[in-house]
């Protein structure tokens, strides 16, 4: 068994290691839906695909089913890893798996790719069956309610009547929390973690900042630049230094970076001097190679329009009372993007309600980032909260 | 060791006991320093109240969490801003008290979220405590299991005390109940009573 072990052979172990309590390789699936959908802000979608993934079983009683929705740059990928790229690590690996705080020998959890995606659903860059081109800038504007009506679709064709739980972390526990208005029989949990009943002024200038650096692109071709061959890289690039640095509490970049010099001395001039900017330029390029330009607009946009209190002139305890689930709040105390206040906000509105509901506030350094990061206290949590439902799934 | 931790659930139990007593049932209820959540959890399926803890302590509210108890982690010492006034029938302060660095801030905002408040504390005028500073060392028993260099009361106070603090903060005693080993006290509370419970608001 050990003949010849070498480096190689401390990596596989290093692999397995990793890989243990992964829910393994998984495949990603795809549904064509040809019922049209009405988007909230005008447009229509005659036909529409969605890529999603499962992990576990399903049970006969389907009522152990977990929907997990993702944030800004995430997809239907959220454990696991696919056998032909085993790198490619699902994006909350580290909270779902078997004897994960999300068990998946327990849940059956979903993960899709929202519409307007760049991942495998329908979104700017997939072919327009009526004009043959690539939608682009004609693709309708969405909305956190167009993308949790998708998922209740997706729900149906997987015989799922009602979620034990639908989760998700920043802009995917919006989705969690417009289920709670928009289905509510349709979940008995909402986990949402890191998250705003609604942006800030400051929230939607980040975002006008991103927007504008993508439409200024000259490559960006308002929209249509699939035709042009081209990618508005500089403007995406841009885009996701400034996302990422509003991901990122000062502390932790301090800590992480500090004042570090790339070349040991400050060389007087423009280019990359400090740690910071070489990582802020890498994460970059990274992001710019394999994100959609319209993806960024399109889902930064949702994140600006989402404010369920609106309806209710802005009276967000009014908002939730037709929300029925028990809902898990957390934050994280260094998150100056959706601040501990803001998840108190929303608190607030189901205290007002009487619902059941119980608030995390998670002592931690890592600014935004920290829901998905492998935080003890804010998995225990998660764990308990799952244990619970487990239990009450299987109660008379 | 063993009769130790049933001393202290035996206490725990006439504390809980105490207060479901002096709740009406199905009342809503806000309950300040919250621990495990057991109180809350015991005013549930005696009295079917509807629940909320608060609770700093993230030990503490991992155990609410796991037993399946609404809890808000917020810091008291900052008062009760997250809770709109008169939102609660009854705001409870068990055996926390004694602990609070704000005791003032807190009865009144107990009093300001709450229709009453319902607080436990250890008398301090018990006679155990005063023996033992009459012999000139500073009170250790089962009410009071601390040194004076690790504990965590900082505010401890006899029933005489707090009653006089009622008086000059406008606050208007319900209900006065004083227990030694879980048995009600009638004859010098104050002297005799290990622990106190009152039910109060505020004088309109």
């Amino acid at each position: 068994m050990m003949r010849g072990c070498t480096g190689f052979c401390i990596l596989d172990i290093m692999n397995t290691a990793a890989k243990q309590g992964s829910v393994g390789a998984v495949t990603a699936r795809k549904l064509h839906f040809d019922a049209p959908l009405a988007f909230r802000g005008g447009g229509v979608l005659d036909q529409y695909e969605l890529a999603y993934e499962t992990y576990g079983t399903l049970n006969a009683a389907k009522s152990n089913a977990v929907l997990v929705c993702h944030a800004l740059n995430a997809s239907h990928h959220v454990a696991g890893w696919y056998e032909d790229q085993p790198d490619n690590i699902g994006w909350w690996d580290n909270m779902i798996g078997p004897g994960k705080p999300l068990d998946t020998s327990r849940f059956f959890v979903v993960g899709v790719n929202n519409l307007g995606g760049c991942f495998g659903s329908t979104g700017p860059a997939s072919i327009n069956p009526a004009t043959g081109k690539a939608y682009g800038a004609s693709f309708p504007v969405v909305t956190v309610e167009d993308w949790v009506v998708a998922q209740a679709r997706l729900a149906d064709e997987l015989g799922i009547a009602r979620f034990a739980a639908v989760m998700g972390g920043s802009l995917g526990a919006m989705q969690a929390l417009q289920w709670t208005l928009s289905y509510p029989e349709r979940l008995a949990n909402a986990v949402v973690i890191a998250v705003a009943p609604k942006l800030s002024a400051q929230n939607i200038a980040f975002n006008e900042v991103a927007r504008q650096a993508i439409t200024t692109d000259p490559d960006f071709h308002g929209g249509d630049f699939y035709k042009h061959g081209v990618l508005p890289k500089r403007g995406l690039r841009l885009a996701r230094m400034i996302g990422h640095i509003t991901y990122l509490s000062d502390d932790a970049m301090m800590e992480k970076f500090g004042r570090t010099l790339k070349s040991g001395a400050i060389q007087y001039h423009f280019g990359v001097d400090f740690e910071v900017e070489s990582y802020l330029r890498y994460q970059g390029d990274k992001f710019a190679e394999y994100f959609d330009a319209n993806t960024y607009l399109l889902i930064t946009r949702a994140l600006d329009y989402f404010d369920p209190a609106l309806a209710m002139g802005g009276d967000l305890s009014r908002a939730m009372a037709v929300a029925r689930a028990k809902f898990f709040v957390a934050s994280f105390t260094s998150d100056w993007r959706f601040a501990p206040e803001r998840a108190r906000e929303i608190v607030k509105a189901l205290l007002d309600n009487r619902a059941d509901v119980s608030y995390a506030e998670i002592d931690a350094p890592h600014g935004h980032d920290a829901f998905l990061l492998d935080d003890a206290r804010y998995h225990a949590l998660v764990r308990a909260w799952f244990d619970n439902i487990y239990t009450s799934l299987n109660a008379p | 060791m063993n009769a130790t931790a049933n001393a202290t659930e035996r206490s725990r139990r006439s504390d809980f006991e105490a207060i479901a007593a002096r709740i009406e049932p199905g009342a809503s209820v806000l309950d300040l320093g919250c621990g495990d959540g057991l109180l809350l959890d015991y005013l549930k399926q005696q009295r079917q109240v509807r629940g909320y803890g608060v609770e700093i302590d993230d030990a503490n509210v991992l155990d609410c969490v796991k037993n399946g108890i609404n809890v808000i982690q917020s810091d008291l010492e900052r008062g009760l801003a997250g809770f709109d006034a008169g939102s609660f029938d009854y705001v409870i302060l068990s055996q926390t008290l004694q602990a609070m660095r704000h005791t003032e801030a807190i009865v009144m905002e107990m009093l300001r979220v709450g229709r009453q408040g319902i607080v436990t504390f250890p008398n301090f005028g018990y006679w155990e405590a005063r023996l033992q500073i009459m012999a000139g060392r500073m009170p250790v028993s089962k009410a009071l299991p601390y040194q004076w260099y690790d504990t965590p009361n900082v505010h401890l106070c006899t029933i005489h005390d707090f009653e006089a603090f009622c008086s000059s903060h406008g606050i208007r005693i319900l209900e006065r109940v004083v227990l030694t080993d879980g048995r009600p006290v009638r004859l010098l509370p104050n002297l005799f009573g290990s622990l106190a419970v009152f039910r109060f608001e505020k004088l309109k």
